[in-house]
């Protein structure tokens, strides 16, 4: 028994040590459980966050854009896209061979789906073709029974409904390249979408809008369970151009098989009513993604489809400087409107002779008369008493020879003349008869589509210095417009210089023996004036002029001469200024005068009809409301 | 005293449902009750697949558990050996069938539940080995030959259940066994001796670890080696837990759980589910009840006369520890990943009616805590 007592007390003892280390170690379990709840707690729930919350971005829809009349040029198109979830298709490469039969698919595309596919986790979507028309969607959902996994979603494209018109102020939208990121987390967003090029390219921060997120709860493979909170994003800003719609196509129209530019300018606000570039391109193949070969066809064409010819084209001005020299020379005093002077076809400076474009001379005019005939005898002489610094500073003063800030990229400054500049870049000091070529508009000057029309503009709302502007309000909200009679800076000219200089360019088109006079409109109170220009690509020899060869038909395009046009309507009350380049198209007066008449005379037709379409009423419309975007 | 002793052996089975320590009763369904709910919001708040059939098998198992209590205590005494070789040869069989061709089939059907003879074996050997430390006396432990048919005992189902291979199952059959020794009388220097073996053998036994058992336990020391991988689970129940804090996320908000960052929250991850949506508030309380359960097994094996039945509790109230211990310490990231279910929580029937027997058997230890048994007899009342 004593022997059994000991075994019990044992027994006892072991079974409490037993206990009180059961006891220790629970009490580890709770001293871990303090310690991971109560110390580490606020460390492990950012953890718990972070893994179930996602940060997911709601691209903003992009601004319109539109013309005057509220007509779009730029929107947003409902396209739709394929795409492949793997976890849903038995057979992937079966259900791709079956989606081929109904859109096209090509093997790079296919390669691309596959690899894509076999990278992402298996509910991921892959996107296998986007930019699909309704047609397309419907063919696919007919079969989609034969094609498991295969899902359409719908998003937004940028799309041009005109095409080609407008396609250099509009510029396109294109992927977002590498060295375009700035931080803005949008850009970092597949397939987005940035202006690249026109109005897309510098307002396009606008255009853009800002986005919004959406904080979304995802389980531990990544799938989407529901949302938190979403934070509306700003859709992007409406933009109303200048532009005049239906302008804008007939210029468009009339230079077409020819490459070259045209703009229309309200003379009083500056307001661009049509510029127009050819040859130009589609905007939507862009947005599409242009294949290598297109690409390069758009890049080798001599003719320069992607180039703004009307901003970014120089040209010698050819005689439609002569205003600005005849407004030089009035300035300066050494002609008056009276002063006439005689042409024998030519003037002699030293050994030197400078050619009128009329072989046999034109004979005693006036200042009018001279710009009337367009004679280069008259505006040799009158350079020569002016000087090539003087010429300049008037050109600069109406527009020529400097950035006119219009909200276009690449706009170009083009060239005016002057002593110091020839100093300082061809390093030879400059000949009297470098300022009789320049007072013909030829030599160094050069001047863009745009100037020009600035330049009549100036000439023909009486001296005040608007600027071209091509942006008429974004999201609703007017830009400060500035009419040239009130508010538009005077540039300092004599009323009575610039009244003869308007009476010439009248004669241009209406006087009996005006170069333009083919051109001018008979329809009561629209008639026109301008001036015509002839600029040469090339120096006419001697030999050619005694072999009398220089008809532009015998030579080869390239080599042919610029036909220039200037003008301005109607003539007693000018509105609309317009300026006409067609490259290598031969004479002002026979292909340019015909195409600013065309435009001249619809610009004024249509301006009783944005006049009834109470274009006015646009500083009134209402911003639209915020609209989240997709995801 | 003997008079008392006497009638107890004569007692009727309603007399017998009387002595049962009903408070501990509560406590068992007041811990399958939290696994109903907690397998409820496992399943995003749903009564199924989990916890209809988890509330369904804790039924049976109370009542498997009721009945043992009351059935004597003798009879046990009487068949510990022939119980302890059924669930052996069933262990083999499922072994040799395994290796055969069914895969790695565990278990038997029984229809309602899967029965898995491992875990059945956890309570045959506390019954074998409390029945043959019966027979033995203090001066007969002395000897090491007395020992080796104990440590048979322990080594040919750890040795079936390591092929299986689990490694869990494996180290609570050792573990507990080692605690009956211990209670036993079995002197203390031994097992510094076998400790110190153990350690030796270290690199035999890592050598025939298979290679996830090998790289849980290398997780284990450096979760971070693999936060994609095998570390994962550990990194993601730690951080349900501490985003629990004190007062949890609330009944059902738990987003590690319903999100599935947290792995098998239904069965081995069960307890940081609670611990997620409960705080340290409802994971100390399920610890309480835990402890009170653990507690009262102590208290009855102190109650019996009987050495069987001292260490047929011990050894029951030690193999739910371990249940307890294994399972949370591995979701707190205290010890390797090692696949052992929470008592009465974790979705699964056969730990459960398994603990819920061996609840049984200790019951029945209290209600005959007076019963004399016959040191080698096979039961006759001495």
């Amino acid at each position: 028994m004593d022997r059994d007592s000991d075994r019990h007390k044992l027994i006892s003892r072991r079974m409490f040590m037993l206990a009180a280390g059961n006891g220790v170690l629970i009490s580890a379990l709770a001293g871990r459980l303090y310690y991971l709840q109560v110390l580490e707690s606020e460390r492990y729930s950012t953890l718990a966050d972070e893994n179930r919350i996602n940060l997911r971005l709601l691209p903003p829809p992009r601004g319109r854009i539109v013309d005057r009349l509220g007509r779009p040029l730029a929107v947003n198109r409902q396209d739709y896209r394929v795409f492949l979830i793997a976890e849903q298709a038995s057979d992937v490469e079966a259900t791709l061979d079956a989606l081929g039969s109904l859109v096209e698919i090509s093997d790079a595309e296919r390669n691309r789906v596959l690899k894509e596919l076999g990278r992402k986790r298996k509910f991921v979507p892959v996107t296998v073709r986007d930019g699909l028309d309704w047609e397309a969607v419907a063919r696919i959902e007919v079969n989609a029974p034969d094609l498991p996994g295969i899902s359409i979603d719908e998003g937004q494209s940028r799309y041009y409904p005109h095409g080609e018109i407008g396609a250099h102020l509009l510029g396109y939208v294109a992927a977002v390249s590498e060295k375009e990121l700035t931080g803005d987390p949008l850009l970092e967003i597949p397939d987005f979408r940035i202006g690249k090029a026109g109005i897309e390219k510098v307002h396009d921060l606008e255009l853009r809008g800002t986005g919004g997120s959406s904080e979304v709860e995802v389980n531990a493979v990544g799938r989407v369970i529901r949302e938190l909170g979403r934070t509306e994003g700003q859709p992007g800003s409406d933009i109303t151009l200048t532009i005049d719609l239906d302008l804008q196509r007939l210029a468009l129209d009339r230079l077409e098989g020819q490459s070259g530019a045209a703009v229309v300018l309200d003379v009083h606000t500056g307001e661009v009513l049509a510029m127009a570039s050819n040859p130009g391109f589609d905007p939507n193949a862009f947005n599409r993604g242009l294949s290598n070969k297109e690409w390069q066809a758009l890049i080798g064409n001599p003719r320069a489809p992607l180039t703004n010819k009307a901003v970014a084209g120089t040209y010698a001005p050819g005689s439609t400087f002569k205003m600005a020299v005849a407004l030089a020379a009035l300035e300066k005093g050494v002609i008056t409107p009276d002063t006439s002077f005689s042409c024998f076809g030519h003037l002699k400076l030293g050994n030197a002779k400078f050619h009128c474009w009329k072989k046999w001379g034109h004979g005693s005019m006036d200042l009018r008369e001279a710009l009337a005939q367009s004679c280069d005898v008259y505006f040799y002489e009158v350079a020569k008493r002016t000087g090539i610094d003087q010429i300049t500073a008037m050109s600069k003063r109406l527009g020529l020879g400097q950035i006119s800030g219009i909200d276009l990229p690449n706009e170009r400054s083009g060239l005016l003349p002057d002593r110091d500049w020839k100093m300082a870049a061809i390093g030879t000091p400059w000949q009297i008869g470098e300022t009789l070529i320049a007072g013909i508009g030829q030599g160094y000057v050069l001047t863009t589509p745009l100037q020009l029309a600035v330049m009549t503009a100036r000439i023909a709302n009486g001296g005040y210095a608007v600027e071209p502007r091509l942006t008429r309000a974004v999201m609703g909200l007017r830009k400060q417009e500035a009419r040239s009679a009130e508010a538009g800076e005077a540039l300092g000219l004599v009323p009575a210089h610039v009244q003869v200089v308007r009476d010439g360019m009248s004669r241009v088109v209406n006087g009996a023996r005006g170069t333009a006079r083919s051109s001018a409109i008979k329809e009561p109170g629209m008639a026109m004036a301008g001036k015509t220009g002839t600029s040469q690509v090339r120096r006419i020899t001697k030999a050619e002029r005694e072999a009398g060869v220089f008809k532009n038909e015998d030579l080869p395009w390239e080599r042919r001469d610029h036909a220039l046009f200037v003008g301005y309507a109607p003539v007693d009350a000018p509105r609309y200024a317009v300026a006409v380049i067609v490259e290598h198209g031969g004479g002002g007066s026979k292909v340019a005068a015909p195409i600013a008449r065309d435009i001249m005379i619809a610009s004024q037709r249509l301006d009783a009809l944005r006049l009834a379409a109470g274009e006015a009423e646009i500083g009134d419309t209402a911003p639209a409301p915020p609209v989240g975007g997709g995801t | 005293m003997t008079g008392s002793a006497f009638e107890r052996q004569q007692l009727t089975a309603s007399q017998k449902l009387l002595q049962i320590r009903w408070l501990f009763v509560v406590l068992v369904c007041l811990a399958g009750g939290i696994g109903g709910v907690m397998l409820y919001s496992a399943a995003n708040g749903d009564l199924n697949p989990w916890a209809t059939r988890h509330l369904v098998r804790f039924g049976v198992g109370l009542g498997l558990m009721i009945a043992v209590a009351v059935s004597d205590i003798r009879l046990w005494f009487r068949y510990a050996y022939v119980f302890y070789f059924v669930c052996l040869a069933l262990l083999g069989a499922v072994e040799i069938a395994g290796s055969v061709g069914m895969g790695a089939q565990r278990w038997i059907n029984l229809g309602f539940m899967n029965l898995q003879p491992s875990e059945l074996m956890k309570i045959a050997l506390v019954l074998a080995l409390a029945r043959y430390f019966h027979g033995v006396t203090i001066e007969e432990i002395g000897r090491p030959a007395v020992l080796l048919v104990p440590l048979l005992m322990v080594a040919a189902p750890s040795g079936l259940v390591l092929r299986q291979p689990d490694l869990g199952t494996a180290l609570m059959l050792v573990i507990a066994a080692g605690a009956m020794f211990f209670v036993a009388g079995v002197r203390l220097w031994k097992f510094a001796l076998v400790f110190v073996c153990g350690v030796g053998v270290l690199p035999v036994i890592w050598q025939s670890l298979h290679d996830y058992q090998r790289q849980r336990v290398l997780t284990f020391l450096n979760p971070e080696r693999d936060p994609l991988g095998a570390g994962y689970h550990i990194i993601q129940s730690k951080i349900a837990l501490g985003a629990g804090g004190v007062f949890g996320k609330g009944f059902l908000q738990g987003s590690q759980s319903h999100l599935n960052f947290l792995p098998e929250k239904q069965t081995d991850f069960v307890f940081t589910m609670l611990a997620e949506e409960f705080g340290l508030v409802g994971a100390l309380g399920l610890l309480g009840v835990y402890t009170l359960m653990l507690l009262y097994g102590f208290a009855i094996a102190a109650s019996s006369r009987s050495y069987f039945g001292r260490l047929v509790a011990v050894g029951v109230s030690m193999t739910f520890f371990l249940y307890m211990f294994i399972n949370m310490a591995m979701v707190m990231g205290l010890i390797p990943v090692v696949g052992v279910p929470l008592p009465l929580l974790s979705y699964g029937g056969t730990a459960m009616v398994t603990l819920m027997l061996g609840f049984g058997f200790m019951m029945s230890v209290y209600v005959h805590r007076d019963v004399v048994l016959g040191r080698r007899s096979s039961g006759e009342i001495l």
